[in-house]
């Protein structure tokens, strides 16, 4: 939290529009994991292995274990959300994280306008009027993979992050390798669009999601890998 | 001797009839899921959700099953009523949990598996996603999906139900929603009187007012009203005027100005079981909609092309159409025992 640990609910935070906030629920999918060698040798991660729901209460859920041949990998790129062929596939499909059985408080699926909300993240701000419970919440449900049979906003964001400078990740047989990343929550209001809380407290399906999500790749630095 | 040998025969023919009313209850009446001949190809995908008797008969008990909402009072039943073509009769806007009101009127469960785009507002794409929209709204149903998976793992029944729909007992999302999927694309209305003239059954042949306003509608309905479904399934904004809530319809999906104030075109099959009409149930009677398209259509932003003016239909040819639209209700659809509750 631009230099700060994140901490759920106690915590209260300030964000360049000079607004505080803390944040109560976060949550974001982390899915299509890459990795490139030096000489531009690309492995992909089988898809059905490579979906990963990051929540911030579920200390277990920000470590995103896959498996890749042995090799020395100088960049990883993943997807922020679902990617559109999965979140038009066939309801077998869709298990573990993706199963659409979440509740409505930690749930990550829109029902009404089929698809996964890939961004969620809520809490309160002095800034934010006053909600009909008569709470000062923000509410950010980042969704939006493209249309299915009319094209409307895609928010899937994908990353790709250098690991050159700060350690390249070394994988051998019975030997992992913990790619270790700063994720700048903060940078989601922040980022280079600010996002003002006091004017969009409640961002969901809209146009402008956009904008937040356009933040959303500024938040992922490589800090350090463990080989 | 004579005498006797009648008596031997009639005594055996009722053994006859006894034996094979026995088999007709759970089996014979089940033909699983067959298309009718003048329907075009299905947009349902059956090959990834072959219907068999178990898993529809599991969908049939799903759908009129009340542990769906948070409160175990509403099923999708309770909206979606057979005797009225599956839709909830009387009721403008659906009608949920705790007396609450959504803002849109219930659909018909009705030729599903010819729909590509569910929803008012085609929000969702595909059938075997949709019942998480009534399940988990407020007005509707106000429940989470986990919570009625687990109610159903809980139940007496539904475990053992399901192991002999699905090969196993673990209910999951998938095969909780294919169940349900497997019973709403089984409610197919074919068998109107419309069908009986378009397909040569028997001596089936319209009225001469009936014909007239058959074309009448291919004329002046035809082109949203498409043959044999009687939709085209599109989203277009038929110049009723914006709502008092503003629902603005396909553009809460799409975000695309060009969609506003769209809704999807409805069937004008079984319409004498499925009022009021439009998507918020503003018009009561059929020839209230007449009225509205023969000389009230309202110029709001993105009124479909076909509709710029006014139907303008005299009084004797709203009589025809009302005499048409008349053969496209169905009852056998109706009061077929394989939809109802059992």
């Amino acid at each position: 939290m631009g230099g700060q640990n994140l901490i759920l609910n106690t915590t209260s935070y300030k964000n360049s529009t000079g607004e505080n906030y803390t944040i109560q629920l976060l949550q974001y999918f982390i899915s299509n994991i890459v990795v490139t060698k030096a000489n531009g040798t690309r492995y992909t991660v089988p898809q059905d292995s490579s979906y990963f729901l990051i929540s911030e209460a579920n200390p277990d859920s920000r470590f995103a274990h896959v498996k890749v041949p042995e090799g020395d990998y100088s960049k990883i790129t993943f997807t922020l959300g679902v990617d559109s062929l999965r979140s038009t596939m066939d309801v077998s499909k869709r298990t573990g994280v993706l199963d659409p059985a979440g509740g409505m408080e930690s749930g990550m699926y829109w029902g009404w306008n089929s698809g996964y909300i890939f961004f969620k993240m809520e809490g309160t701000s002095p800034q934010a009027p006053l909600d009909p419970t008569g709470a000062n919440k923000y509410r950010y449900h980042i969704g939006g993979f493209g249309g299915y049979s009319a094209p409307t906003i895609n928010n899937i964001k994908t990353i790709t992050v250098d690991l050159t400078a700060r350690g390249i990740a070394q994988v051998r047989t019975n030997r992992s390798a913990n790619i270790h990343f700063f994720v700048d929550i903060d940078k989601v209001l922040s980022g280079t669009n600010p996002v003002s809380i006091a004017a969009n407290p409640q961002v969901m399906f809209s146009d402008f999601s956009v904008k937040v999500a356009n933040n959303f790749t500024a938040m992922f630095t490589h800090d350090h890998t463990e080989n | 001797m004579g005498t006797k040998q009648i008596g031997v025969i009639l005594s055996i023919m009722i053994v006859i009839i006894a034996c094979s009313k026995d088999e007709l209850v759970p089996g014979s009446l089940f033909a699983g899921f067959r298309k009718p001949a003048h329907f075009p190809e299905l947009t349902y995908n059956i090959s990834g959700n072959p219907v068999t008797q178990e898993a529809f008969e599991l969908g049939r008990k799903l759908f009129y099953e009340p542990r769906l909402s948070r409160n175990n009072t509403i099923s999708c039943g309770s909206c979606h009523i057979q005797s009225s073509a599956f839709t909830q009769h009387g009721h403008d806007v659906s009608h949920g949990i705790d007396d609450r009101l959504g803002k849109r009127n219930s659909p018909p469960i009705m030729n599903l598996a010819w729909m590509p785009a569910f929803m008012w507002d085609g929000g969702v794409f595909d059938l075997d996603l949709q019942p998480i929209v009534p399940i988990t709204t407020h007005e509707e149903m106000d429940e989470s999906l986990a919570n009625v998976i687990s109610k159903l793992h809980a139940h007496s029944a539904y475990p053992a139900l399901f192991k002999k729909a699905f090969g196993t007992d673990q209910i999951t999302t998938a095969n909780f929603m294919k169940a349900l999927s497997q019973f709403m694309i089984m409610c197919v209305s074919a068998e109107s009187k419309y069908d009986s003239v378009v397909q040569k059954i028997g001596n089936a042949a319209f009225t001469n007012e009936e014909a007239a306003g058959y074309k009448l509608v291919q004329q002046k309905c035809g082109s949203c009203h498409k043959e044999p479904l009687f939709t085209d399934n599109s989203f277009r904004n038929n110049g009723i005027g914006i709502g008092a809530n503003n629902d603005m319809g396909r553009y809460d999906i799409t975000l695309n100005e060009a969609d506003r104030y769209k809704f999807k075109v409805p069937s004008l099959r079984n319409l004498a079981y499925t009022a009021p009409y439009m998507h918020d149930g503003r018009f009561i009677r059929l020839d209230a909609v007449l009225d509205q398209y023969s000389n009230n259509i309202q110029h709001t932003p993105n009124l479909d092309p076909v509709l710029q003016n006014n139907l303008a239909l005299s009084a004797t040819e709203k009589q025809q159409v009302l005499a048409f639209l008349n053969t496209l209700n169905d009852k056998s659809f109706i009061n077929n025992k394989l939809l109802s509750e059992q």
